[in-house]
């Protein structure tokens, strides 16, 4: 069983405190029934006149005899609180150390998780859905963790009192103990299906509750709509339906709920009853103490609560089986090779190669066909093409997201796939069409808290950018922070800070994957002029629809259906019929207007 | 809502909220009253079992005889049954009245939203009226009822056993009852920080969740930007914050229970000493000390309850001044005393003449915040059926502009005419009744696309319904789904692209028949063969109708009467296309960009929006 493993990796570093927890509850329960027992003995043997035998004989031997005790109560109730407090500290110290641990385990899985997230491939990633992967990270993962620290730690528990119990109540009266089960095991099945069968009423609830809640989020996010077509009371007319639809299935719970805690309390209530009836007669008849009957009733009480609780948890267990297996999943996923420190570091001057390079996600879908390009150092490279001609592809291979099968890649000379990934990473730098902006600050964002990176950096890398002053006149600044909980950027703002944060970095490579798209015209020429100003040795290589930006390319790569089907400097395509030329024909006109507006 | 965890503590509790939340009990006195004598039947009973255990000892052991066990355990059976009896009560009630008010709650919230004005809509988060109006409504409601369940079962359990346990020996309870005040105060002071510390968790579980989110989302970006280490290490602290809170937590609790089961059984060892005594003095019987034991051992359930309702309750105070918040929250924009009673009370579902569609600025300034004014003493005139774009970047007041023509705001300073009248001194709804809008996103209900084209107009028939279909050519798509007009929209889009859901809303606003139209034009995300379909359609709606449109396409913009380029809430340039162009200013600028765009679109087909691969 694989899974197990699984929870044996979380288990470790936790283990000790694991143990230590589950130790401290089986003492602490211990001591509880014992202390329990030591009441009997008092109402017995100190109050009461019966003869003790064995370890209570001796127990009241050495805090003085009975005689002794008599006359001095206080004795007995100073041993009672005496065993209680050293149970107590066992409860605390097992709860304390559970608590550790769990929290630990959680932390493992949670960081196991996160960082394989982070170090698995580009094509695991882009293919996530994150929904269910949050729910994994999440819902998934706190199912496991109550498993371990809750449900697990419970079922010990429960056996430990069975067993515990039934050998003190065994040797104290067979007839009694076996009374005292009589109901216990339909107490524990009655809630494991119970629990079963109510899980599916939840579900029903659950539905109607996402109903309503659909209800609620079109009628605000359509709110003009509503307004202008005036169905406020159609609107309120649906959305009562659907809490009421809500209401009621709750309510059916309800019911269920209400039967299963009268009966079952009723029942549980019963149990003891037939523990104190029985109790009666045999002690009557002189076969138990009037102490022991009242350990008896203890022992039974305490038994009933948690074993009506275990049948929940059985009756849960199937789902964190389903967790840990959904858990187990994206661990098994595949990591990025060479994620690790392996692989050679050479100082990368930004020279780039191709050879033959093809590529194929799925075996019989060639989405780069022998494609082969070179590029000197400092030099600009630019790629027009259509949607799927394989441009992002090829520019993802080159940072090392996409492994390639066919062909060759060096930069430098040196083979792509024999350098570090991360190191690569570090001196070609990308940016994506749609960046990614982190919910930080925006200097954040650019300088990841790194400390060797000044606040002047950062404003050279966004006045290269030409996001400086859209920055500075936010607010707060650089310390403005970005998403849900500050400022929603524009598209245009998102790619400059992205820009921004790339340059930050210093590398000998700049890739733009059509990352200018959402800027106008006139910014975009800004940028690049910036750049071949303070990058003049870096290698450029970029994706565009616009001619302006294409043209100033020290070579251009037309790109089809996978291959390269032209080549040359801007001057050289525009002579030759294709698409190159079909682009600037269209776009000439605004081409010349804008040249005249210069 | 979770930065103020600790102000919520502190805070003492809001006896006003509290009347008002309780208001919405009074309608279910019945189940409350019901709730009320359910949990004294129920703590009689918990207190009366231990009568019991005494009894027998006293007289069926004590006496060696079983006479009377018959009856005895009749009682038992009897009195066992009350319980289960008063339990399925008392959990009927308190849920169904948490679901009730819940319900009546939230329903009272949604109608509220329904009339607040758009001001509201700015101050408040989408996303935080909903949570209101959901999970608020449940927490507070639920605390509540159970709260009171709890809290009259320990009031009158404590009641109980304190009478129960004098009717047996004064000296002895006196001498327990000291327990009671330190349980009590142990109680509170554990049960505020074990609350305050699990809302903490909580706290730290939701920011591990977004780091989640961040860390699947911007997985790529970590890669190319080599920041997984650094991403790693920061969703270590956060998980190591998490961590220390539930710990901390569970040391709190830990520690908690043991002490106070600590304290039972000092209660317990004072009955033994106390009793003891007595019994061998003859005073009191073994079966009575064995009361007190069993009394004793179960006193701190009621108390910690009592702490624990009141913590509670301390804690969902913020839900309900949220929700209270928004029930009494001010509509600012509404019918003047002096229209209703020229007019009357002009509700959304009486019919309203039409407007001619003029609409006329003057001297129209606005601000959301005091001194930030986003319009400027703005002048405008619009003759019925003429269509005016707005072009300017994001953030300039084009929305603005939209929203007060609309009425959803009102000028801070200058007049709006209507059909040369004041708007403010005619209905609302004789101005929201003519009103068609398009949003950005086209916004569809969940439901058949035969509701939501009649949506605006319920009495309009199936015909006008495609009619209108036909008109802006969605009738063919909609007619190749197996059920035609009858297929369903759901949540998730149910199998239809963007440019037909725009379609069917434009289908809607055509059906509806308003004589204003606003349009929020779209970023264009669909491909070019459904543009066009969508700009024709577009077209269709806009002619013979007063339009505003907040515009992106240039055959749009180009189409429309006046053109208004805005920056910073001012007009800074206005006219037709041509001339605009001629002005060689901003609007040229924005023009030539986009006309880049577009033929782009046009050469590339689809716009360069997902990357092949991940589509």
């Amino acid at each position: 069983m694989k899974k197990l493993g699984l929870l044996k990796q979380f288990l470790r570093g936790n283990g000790t405190a694991y143990t230590a927890g589950i130790v401290f509850m089986i003492i602490g329960q211990l001591l509880s029934l014992a202390n329990t027992f030591v009441i009997g003995v008092i109402i017995d043997s100190v109050i009461g006149e019966i003869l003790p035998e064995g370890i209570a004989y001796r127990g009241l031997l050495i805090l003085g005899g009975r005689e002794h005790l008599m006359q001095n109560l206080w004795i007995c109730g100073l041993v009672l609180v005496s065993f209680s407090v050293i149970n107590g500290i066992f409860m605390f110290l097992s709860r304390k150390y559970s608590a550790i641990a769990s929290e630990g385990i959680a932390k493992k899985i949670r960081m196991d998780l996160y960082e394989h997230l982070q170090n698995s491939t580009y094509l695991y990633n882009t293919n996530i859905k994150t929904g269910d992967m949050m729910q994994r990270c999440t819902s998934d993962l706190e199912t496991v963790r109550n498993f371990l620290a809750t449900q697990f730690q419970d079922l010990v528990r429960c056996i430990v009192l069975i067993v515990a119990s039934v050998t003190v109540m065994g040797k104290l009266n067979t007839t009694l103990t076996l009374a005292g089960f009589s109901l216990i095991p339909f107490i524990g099945l009655g809630a494991f299906f119970f629990f079963k069968y109510v899980s599916k009423m939840f579900l029903l609830a659950d539905e109607a509750e996402g109903a309503m809640s659909t209800v609620i989020e079109e009628n605000l996010s359509g709110m003009r709509i509503v307004r202008s077509c005036a169905t406020q009371s159609r609107e309120t007319e649906k959305f009562i339906k659907s809490s009421v639809d809500y209401r009621n299935k709750d309510l059916k719970i309800t019911v269920a709920f209400a039967w299963y805690w009268g009966l079952s309390d009723a029942i549980c209530q019963l149990q003891i009853g037939i523990v104190l009836v029985t109790g009666i007669f045999l002690a009557v008849r002189g076969s138990i103490s009037v102490g022991m009957l009242t350990v008896f009733m203890t022992y039974v009480t305490n038994l009933i609560w948690p074993i009506r609780g275990m049948g929940r948890v059985l009756g849960d267990m199937g789902k964190a089986n389903v967790a840990l297996g959904r858990i187990k999943e994206v661990l098994d996923a595949p990591r990025e090779p060479g994620s690790d420190d392996k692989g050679l570091t050479p100082d990368i001057e930004g020279q780039i190669t191709f050879e033959d390079v093809s590529f194929a996600y799925t075996a019989d879908n060639e989405v780069l066909k022998n494609v082969s390009f070179s590029i000197e150092k400092g030099k600009t490279l630019a790629i027009l093409g259509r949607t799927g001609s394989g441009k992002s592809t090829l520019l993802h291979m080159l940072v090392g997201l996409l492994p390639y099968e066919k062909g060759s890649i060096k930069v430098d000379g040196i083979e792509l796939k024999d350098i570090n990934k991360k190191h690569l990473r570090k001196n070609i730098g990308i940016v994506l069409q749609e960046p990614f902006l982190f919910s930080k600050t925006i200097k954040e964002n650019i300088s990841d808290n790194n400390p060797e990176i000044t606040d002047e950096d950062i404003e050279n890398a966004t006045t290269i950018a030409s996001v400086d002053q859209a920055i500075k006149n936010f607010e707060k600044g650089y310390d403005t922070m970005v998403g849900e909980k500050g400022v929603t950027l524009s598209g245009g703002q998102k790619q400059r800070v992205a820009i921004a944060r790339t340059l930050i970095n210093n590398c000998k490579v700049l890739i733009f994957d059509d990352s200018l798209s959402a800027v106008d015209m006139q910014t975009d020429k800004n940028i690049r002029n910036a750049l071949k100003k303070h990058c003049a040795g870096t290698t450029t290589i970029l994706i565009s629809h616009r001619i302006n930006t294409l043209r100033q390319a020290d070579l251009i790569l037309v790109m089809e259906d996978g291959q390269i089907t032209d080549r040359g400097t801007h001057n050289e395509l525009i002579q030759r019929e294709g698409l190159y030329k079909q682009v600037y024909d269209m776009q000439s006109c605004v081409l010349q207007m804008e040249k005249a507006g210069e | 809502m979770e930065q103020d965890n600790k102000e919520i503590f502190n805070k003492s509790i809001d006896v006003n909220l509290w009347r008002k939340v309780m208001k919405y009990l009074g309608r279910y006195w019945k189940h409350v009253m019901g709730i009320i004598i359910a949990m004294v039947i129920q703590a009689a009973t918990d207190a009366t079992f231990p009568l019991f255990t005494e009894y027998a000892i006293d007289n069926f052991i004590a006496n060696k005889t079983t006479e009377g066990v018959i009856l005895f355990a009749v009682l038992f059976v009897v009195l066992l049954i009350l319980k289960g009896l008063t339990i399925y009560i008392f959990i009927y009630l308190a849920d169904r009245l948490w679901h009730l008010v819940s319900h009546d709650i939230r329903v009272d919230g949604f109608m509220k939203l329904q009339e607040l004005s758009f001001s509201y809509y700015d101050r408040n988060a989408t996303g935080s009226l909903f949570t209101r109006i959901t999970s608020d409504v449940g927490r507070l409601t639920g605390i509540i009822s159970w709260g009171l369940v709890d809290m009259i079962w320990a009031i009158s359990m404590i009641t109980m056993m304190t009478v129960f346990m004098f009717m047996k020996n004064t000296k002895i309870t006196l001498v327990v009852l000291t327990v009671v005040p330190v349980l009590v105060v142990i109680s509170i002071f554990f049960q505020k920080r074990i609350l305050f510390y699990s809302r903490e968790a909580r706290r730290y579980n939701s920011i591990i969740t977004s780091g989640f989110s961040e860390g699947i989302q911007g997985a790529t970006t970590s890669k190319t930007l080599v920041r997984e280490e650094s991403h790693i290490n920061e969703f270590e602290k956060k998980t190591d914050d998490m961590k220390t809170a539930a710990v901390k937590s569970a040391v709190y609790s830990g520690l908690f229970f043991p002490i106070v089961s600590i304290l039972g059984i000092v209660g317990t060892s004072l009955a033994v000493w106390q009793g003891g005594v007595m019994i061998l003095g003859e005073v009191i019987t073994v079966g009575t000390l064995t009361l007190f034991i069993l009394y004793t051992l179960q006193f701190f359930n009621p108390i910690n309850d009592m702490a624990r309702v009141f913590a509670n309750f301390q804690s969902s105070q913020a839900a309900g001044e949220r929700i209270m918040a928004l029930l009494e929250a001010e509509i600012d924009i509404k019918d003047s005393d002096e229209v209703i009673q020229k007019y009357g009370k002009i509700t959304p579902d009486m019919p309203v003449p039409k407007l001619k569609g003029s609409i006329r600025f003057e001297d129209v300034s606005f601000q959301y915040k005091e001194g930030e004014k986003v319009l400027e003493t703005f002048n405008l005139d619009v003759e019925p059926g003429q269509c005016i774009a707005l072009v300017g970047e994001t953030g300039s007041g084009k929305t603005t502009i939209v929203n007060l023509a609309c009425r959803f705001y009102e000028p801070t300073e200058g007049t709006i005419y209507v059909d040369g009248e004041d708007y403010k001194k005619i209905p609302l709804m004789y101005i929201h009744k003519n009103l068609g809008y398009m949003l950005q996103s086209p916004h569809l209900f969940s439901g058949t696309i035969m509701d939501n084209i009649r949506y605006g107009k319920e009495d309009a028939t199936d015909e006008d319904v495609m009619n209108a279909a036909k008109m802006v050519e969605a009738h063919d798509f909609i007619m190749k789904f197996e059920d035609g007009y009858n297929h369903v929209i759901s949540k998730g889009g149910g199998g239809i692209s963007t440019g037909q859901k725009q379609l069917i809303c434009i289908a809607r606003a055509i059906v509806n028949d308003p004589c204003i139209f606003v349009l929020d034009e779209a970023t264009s995300s669909v491909d070019t063969q459904t543009e066009k379909v969508v700009q024709r359609a577009i077209s269709k709606v806009l002619s013979n109708r007063t339009s505003f449109v907040v515009a992106h396409r240039l055959s749009t913009i180009r189409e429309a009467d006046k053109i208004l380029v805005i920056d910073k809430g001012h007009v800074i340039e206005q006219g037709s296309h041509d001339e605009l162009m001629e002005l060689k200013g901003h609007y040229y600028n924005l023009y030539t960009n986009q006309f880049i765009e577009d033929s782009n679109k046009d050469i590339f087909g689809t716009p360069e929006l997902i990357p092949a691969e991940c589509q």
